[in-house]
């Protein structure tokens, strides 16, 4: 089983990623920064990451969320998470990225926060 | 192995049992040290005292590869809960352990899988212990800057050492007289 699965769904023009597992150094980070690129590449700019089954986070996960953040933010885009996990919102804190990322607990609130 | 230790004018024993066991991608050993306080019992009913562990101690060795990191976090989890610390103090040392460990596979031995990760975990009474060895060049966490500062906030790396610092009481480093960097951690329960 992989370490992070990504399904893909459409709500208008915004591109939402479910994930599921863990975001850590290797293939959790590997897979992210995948998906994250392939949506560029598609001209997909408006993404909303919805962590509910994301169950832990490692430096090197935060890090590729930054690096996805900067990414679409270059490209002119936006990102967004959603449904951060106690744990994850703990790592977020700690680490002073709750100020950079928009954070929402629900997905309507979420995608009507999309400019 | 049976010992006798001071105990004031009289004596406590201590019975410690070592295993061996392969798990995942490593070896282990574990070293249980239970104490028979027979400080207030002369006769010594042994078999009738209850025994308490005293200290358990764990050593694996990993090899210098990414998937150890998981390991090695898992196996610090298990050993959190084996050793009675609650959740979320399992999950501050986990994170610890993980950071530290990827360290050491990643920027000590630089996933040169002819060097190893050594990681030792030691419970204690309300304290857990834990040392991860590499044998890399060394490093000067020092010289690692805040990742929660405006210049640094939006960096893709750098957090590792923080999280450690964050979720630890104790923290230091210092080179290995053989070579590498060894980590000593504490966390209290």
């Amino acid at each position: 089983m992989a370490e992070l699965n990504i399904r893909e769904r459409q709500a208008g023009d915004v591109t939402i990623l479910d994930m599921d597992g863990r975001i850590t150094i290797g293939e959790g980070s590997v897979a992210l920064r995948g998906a994250i690129r392939r949506l560029l590449e598609e001209g997909k700019k408006k993404v909303l990451l919805n962590l509910a089954g994301v169950g832990y986070i490692d430096s090197s996960g935060i890090g590729e969320l930054v690096s996805s953040y900067t990414a679409i933010n270059k490209d002119g885009g936006q990102l967004k998470l959603l449904s951060l996990t106690q744990k994850l919102q703990d790592l977020l804190t700690i680490t002073k990225l709750l100020t950079v990322f928009d954070s929402y607990d629900n997905e309507a609130d979420a995608l009507s926060n999309f400019k | 192995m049976v010992c006798i230790l001071p105990c004031g004018d009289r004596a406590r024993k201590v019975v410690t049992s070592m295993f061996l066991t392969c798990w995942q991608s490593a070896c282990y050993t574990s070293v249980f040290r239970y104490g028979i306080d027979s400080c207030s019992q002369p006769q010594f009913p042994a078999r009738k005292a209850a025994p308490f562990v005293t200290e358990q101690t764990t050593r694996f060795v990993f090899p210098s590869h990414i998937e150890a990191v998981a390991d090695a976090a898992a196996a610090a989890t298990h050993f959190a809960q084996s050793c009675g610390v609650g959740e979320q103090t399992a999950f501050g040392i986990e994170t610890a352990v993980r950071e530290a460990v990827t360290n050491a596979v990643v920027h000590g031995n630089k996933e040169d899988e002819g060097k190893t990760v050594e990681v030792i975990f030691n419970c204690l009474e309300h304290r857990v212990e834990i040392e991860v060895k590499d044998q890399g060049e060394g490093f000067d966490p020092n010289g690692i800057p805040d990742p929660t500062t405006a210049e640094n906030i939006l960096k893709t790396s750098g957090r590792g050492i923080f999280l450690m610092r964050a979720f630890m009481d104790d923290i230091n480093w210092s080179p290995r007289s053989e070579g590498g960097t060894i980590v000593r951690m504490a966390k209290k329960f």
